[in-house]
């Protein structure tokens, strides 16, 4: 074959209307938010072992109580959800060994060495009348306490925030910080 | 536009569109793989209460949803909060089955990863979710999310 001239193109203004037209499509129909949250692990029903549950002493427990006026009460105490965090906080780590507050156990940590754990867990019970935003802003702020103390023991650890943390040092800190955050079975105040 | 083989030597040139598709077929491929459609229409009004401390949800195969707010139609429904799976009115008794058939959907390895995210008004009376909740522990869903949008600071 002889060439007489060039190779007639094909025309291909039409494709990038084609593509225009499923990009648009894509775009209306695309829901790019994620969806955003608090994740917590639910207590698995137990069969009736209320006779041997352990007691557990009153100065590892945080209870924290929220009324249908979404007051909160705090170890007994009225307190506002300003307060909460640094409560929390204070509370999980027992910087001084506070008679009052949990007790610790010398625990072997991976790549930290022996550290003093601290045994407490917060309790959470609430009224079934309180709003769910109250539920959530209390729930934010003991995760806020959590996360706080875990990058703060990070930062002096390894000397980096703990989202930059590798794994092995995430678990290491995990185990020295547990995220222990029980929700009690739910009272109705109201009706009694 | 319509000659292409006549090249004339113009002040004006015209711009080489041909990789205009390129770039076009490049974000179209980006928003088709990005894209999750739209799964359900809400029947509920919902309000996401706002947190600091949120995190994502990861793989949204794994997610199953329960919405709980106001009726949208609240003549027809009542002014009290409902509880909507996919595309319907629900009770707390249908939760249990509901989690059931969603785990029998997942793949077998997945069903121990699958979490639960509790969409609620932040105006829902803690009642209902505790409710909810009772009803997911029964389920054996124990992994949860209490959804929230991050707060703006």
């Amino acid at each position: 074959m002889s060439k007489k001239k060039e190779s007639p193109e094909i025309n291909a203004s039409s494709l990038a209307d084609i593509a225009f037209l499923l990009l648009i499509f894509f775009l209306v129909a695309t829901t790019m938010s994620t969806d955003t949250g608090l994740a917590r692990m639910l207590p698995p029903i137990l069969p009736n072992t209320n006779d041997d549950v352990p007691p557990i002493k009153e100065r590892n427990v945080f209870q924290v109580n929220i009324n249908y006026k979404n007051q909160l009460l705090v170890r007994g105490e009225w307190c506002e959800i300003g307060q909460l965090k640094e409560r929390a906080k204070e509370f999980i780590a027992n910087p001084k060994d506070a008679a009052d507050l949990p007790e610790k156990t010398e625990t072997e940590i991976p790549l930290i060495g022996n550290y003093m754990v601290s045994k407490g867990v917060i309790s959470l019970q609430n009224d079934r009348g309180s709003q769910y935003n109250a539920y959530l802003q209390v729930q934010n702020e003991l995760q806020a306490a959590y996360n706080e103390l875990r990058d703060e023991l990070a930062k002096t650890k390894f000397h980096h925030p703990y989202a930059d943390c590798s794994d092995e040092e995430q678990d290491a800190i995990k185990k020295i910080y547990p995220q222990r955050i029980s929700e009690a079975e739910p009272k109705d105040y109201k009706k009694k | 536009m319509a000659k292409f083989g006549k090249r004339k030597r113009s002040s004006q040139q015209k711009i080489n569109t041909s990789s205009l598709p390129d770039i076009v077929f490049m974000l179209l491929f980006f928003f088709m793989v990005s894209t999750t459609m739209k799964e359900v229409t809400m029947m509920v009004k919902i309000q996401s209460p706002e947190a600091s401390e949120v995190t994502k949800l990861e793989q949204k195969s794994l997610v199953s949803y329960i919405y709980v707010g106001l009726p949208l139609n609240t003549k027809k429904y009542g002014s009290e909060p409902r509880i909507q799976l996919n595309d319907s009115y629900a009770t707390v008794d249908d939760i249990e089955n509901y989690i059931i058939q969603e785990r029998d959907n997942m793949k077998e390895s997945d069903r121990p990863k699958m979490t639960v995210s509790i969409k609620a008004d932040y105006d829902v009376q803690m009642g209902t979710i505790t409710d909810i909740k009772q009803a997911l522990r029964k389920a054996q869903a124990l992994k949860i999310s209490y959804s929230a949008r991050k707060a703006v600071k």
